[in-house]
C-alpha cells in the first residue's frame, strides 16, 4: 500500500470508527420522524447475498422490536421502491394484505399510511427510507414527497461516505500493522483539544526517534 | 389534423409526394377537449405497461392480451417468457386499473420488468421497452429509469425508434435528485404529479424535462389480492397520461407522438381553463 492510499484509509477507517453507522442511521430516522411529525420513521438497507432487507435503525414505533428483522426484497411496497428506485406513498397500509401480514404479525404495530424513498447512491439503491403516520388530520402530500425525496438524497450520500470508509478501512486489514495507525488517528481524533494536542505532541516525538534512530 | 401517412419515411421529398402529405384545408381547427377525447373508450387502442407484472383476473382489470416476463437467467441472459407470476408487488396491478378505468375498451398487455428474476435491472428495462416497441404498441407506460450512463445511447436510440414508429412513451418522472432516463428525453412523455383529485384534469408544464402534470396523489389503485388502496407517486400520474392518450389515439388514430403531444399541450387545464 503506497504512503498515500495508505493515508487516505486511515483518515477515511477513522471516520468510520465504531459504532458511527448505527449513530448515523439512528440520527437519520430521528430526524426524518420529527421533520414530518410522524408515529415513526425506518432504514432498511439491502443485503445483496441475503436478497433481504433488513431494519437497521427505527424511531419511534416498532423501534424496540423491529431492528436486525428481514424481510424478502422481492415483495411488498419497500421491495418495490428497492426495485424500482422510485419513492411510493401509500396511505392506508392495511388494505396491503402482504404487508399487514408480515409485519403486524412479527411487530404488533401496522401503519396507517406509509412514504418511502429509496437510499440511492448513483443507480446502486442502498435501502429505503420509510415515515409512518402523519398526524391524522395532515396527509402526506405532493411537498411532503419532494422533502423526502430530498432528505433520503442527504442520507444516501451519508451512507455511501459511512460505506466507503469502512471499504477503506478493510483494505487496512492487508497492510499489515498499519491498521494500528487507524485506530490511534481515530482515538485522536475522539479526544478533546487538550489531550488530542499532548497525543499529537507524543506521536511527533516518536516520529523524530525514528526517524533518527539507526536501523540496527 | 393531418392525416395518415403510410409511405416509408423519406429525407426528401418529391413534388409527386407533396401532394400526398398534404392536410385537410380546414385545419387547424380549435382542438378541445370535446374533440380530442369526448366519447372514447380507448377502443382499438394497445397500452403496454413495463412494470411489475399484472395481477391476473384483478375485478378492476379483468383481462389482459398478453403478459411476458424479461428475466436474467443463470447467465445474466436476457430471457423473454410468458408471464406465469402476476404482480409481486402490486404497483402494476395499480397502474394498469388506472388505465383500464378511464380507457376500458383499450387492450392492455404486461411486460414484468421488476420482480424475482430480473431485480430490475437497466437491462431488463431495455429488453421491455424493445419487445414492446417491436409489438408496435401504440402506448408504452413507464414507471422506472435507469441512471446507468453506459445504458443512455441504447436507451435513446429505443425512444427515438419509438417516436418514429408511433409509438407513445410515456414515463414517470424521477421526483428524487438523480439524473436518470428514459423520462429527461424529449422523445417521450415525461409525467410529475398535480393535487388535484379529477383523473382527467392535466396540465402542462412550459418548463420540461417534466412536460405534463396528471393526478398522482392520494389514488385509489387497484392492488394485490384483488382489493385497492390509495397511493400516490408519480408512476401513477403517468398512468393517467397513458390512459388519456388512449382516448385520445382511440379517436384520432392518425395522430404522431408529436401531434399527440400537440393535442394534450392544447387539452390541458391550464389552457382550457377548465377541469375535465
Amino acid at each position: 500500500m503506497s504512503e498515500e492510499a495508505l493515508r487516505a484509509a486511515v483518515a477515511a477507517s477513522a471516520l468510520a470508527g465504531e459504532g458511527a453507522e448505527e449513530e448515523l442511521l439512528r440520527s437519520i430516522v430521528e430526524v426524518a420522524r420529527a421533520i414530518f411529525e410522524a408515529g415513526a420513521a425506518s432504514i432498511a438497507t439491502y443485503d445483496e447475498q441475503a436478497d433481504e432487507l433488513v431494519f437497521r435503525a427505527v424511531a419511534g414505533a416498532g423501534s424496540q422490536t423491529l431492528i436486525g428483522t428481514r424481510f424478502p426484497s422481492t415483495q411488498g411496497i419497500a421491495g418495490w421502491v428497492l426495485v424500482s428506485g422510485q419513492p411510493l406513498v401509500v396511505d392506508d397500509v392495511q388494505r396491503d394484505p402482504r404487508f399487514a401480514g408480515d409485519v403486524a404479525a412479527r411487530t404488533g404495530y401496522v401503519p396507517r399510511a406509509l412514504m418511502a424513498a429509496p437510499l440511492l447512491v448513483g443507480d446502486r439503491v442502498l435501502g429505503v427510507l420509510s415515515v409512518l403516520d402523519r398526524p391524522a388530520d395532515e396527509p402526506f402530500g405532493v411537498a411532503q414527497m419532494d422533502l423526502l425525496s430530498i432528505f433520503a438524497r442527504q442520507a444516501s450520500i451519508a451512507l455511501d461516505v459511512i460505506s466507503r470508509a469502512r471499504g477503506a478501512g478493510a483494505a487496512l486489514d492487508g497492510a499489515g500493522d498499519a491498521d494500528v495507525v487507524a485506530r490511534v488517528a481515530g482515538a485522536l481524533g475522539r479526544l478533546s483539544p487538550r489531550r488530542r494536542a499532548a497525543g499529537i505532541a507524543l506521536l511527533s516525538a516518536l516520529e523524530r526517534l525514528l526517524a533518527e534512530t539507526p536501523e540496527p | 389534423m393531418p392525416g395518415a401517412i403510410s409511405s416509408l419515411p423519406s429525407n426528401s421529398l418529391t413534388a409527386a409526394r407533396a401532394t400526398e402529405i398534404t392536410f385537410a384545408s380546414d385545419w387547424p381547427f380549435e382542438v378541445t377537449p370535446d374533440w380530442a377525447w369526448r366519447g372514447s373508450t380507448g377502443s382499438g387502442v394497445r397500452v403496454c405497461i413495463l412494470d411489475s407484472g399484472i395481477e391476473r383476473g384483478h375485478p378492476l382489470i379483468g383481462g389482459v392480451e398478453r403478459a411476458v416476463a424479461i428475466e436474467l437467467d443463470d447467465d445474466s441472459e436476457i430471457r423473454i417468457v410468458d408471464d406465469q407470476d402476476g404482480d409481486l408487488f402490486g404497483h402494476g396491478t395499480a397502474v394498469g386499473g388506472i388505465v383500464r378505468s378511464l380507457a376500458p375498451d383499450a387492450g392492455i398487455a404486461s411486460v414484468r420488468v421488476l420482480g424475482a428474476r430480473n431485480r430490475g435491472s437497466g437491462e431488463v428495462m431495455l429488453a421491455g421497452l424493445r419487445w414492446a416497441i417491436e409489438h408496435d404498441y401504440d402506448v408504452i407506460n413507464m414507471s422506472l429509469s435507469t441512471s446507468r450512463r453506459e445504458l443512455l445511447a441504447a436507451l435513446h436510440e429505443l425512444t427515438d425508434s419509438a417516436y418514429f414508429r408511433r409509438s407513445v412513451v410515456i414515463a414517470a418522472a424521477h421526483n428524487m435528485a438523480v439524473d436518470s432516463y428514459p423520462w429527461r428525453f424529449s422523445s417521450v412523455f415525461s409525467v410529475g404529479s398535480h393535487e388535484q383529485s379529477d383523473p382527467m384534469c392535466f396540465y402542462y408544464n412550459p418548463a420540461p424535462p417534466v412536460e405534463f402534470y396528471a393526478r398522482g396523489l392520494d389514488v385509489e389503485v387497484a392492488w394485490q389480492g384483488g382489493g385497492t388502496l390509495r397511493a400516490s407517486g408519480n408512476s401513477f400520474a403517468a398512468a393517467h397520461i397513458s390512459a388519456i392518450a388512449a382516448l385520445v389515439l382511440a379517436k384520432h388514430p392518425e395522430l404522431t407522438p408529436f401531434e399527440l403531444k400537440s393535442v394534450m399541450r392544447l387539452t390541458a387545464a391550464n389552457t382550457t381553463g377548465a377541469r375535465h
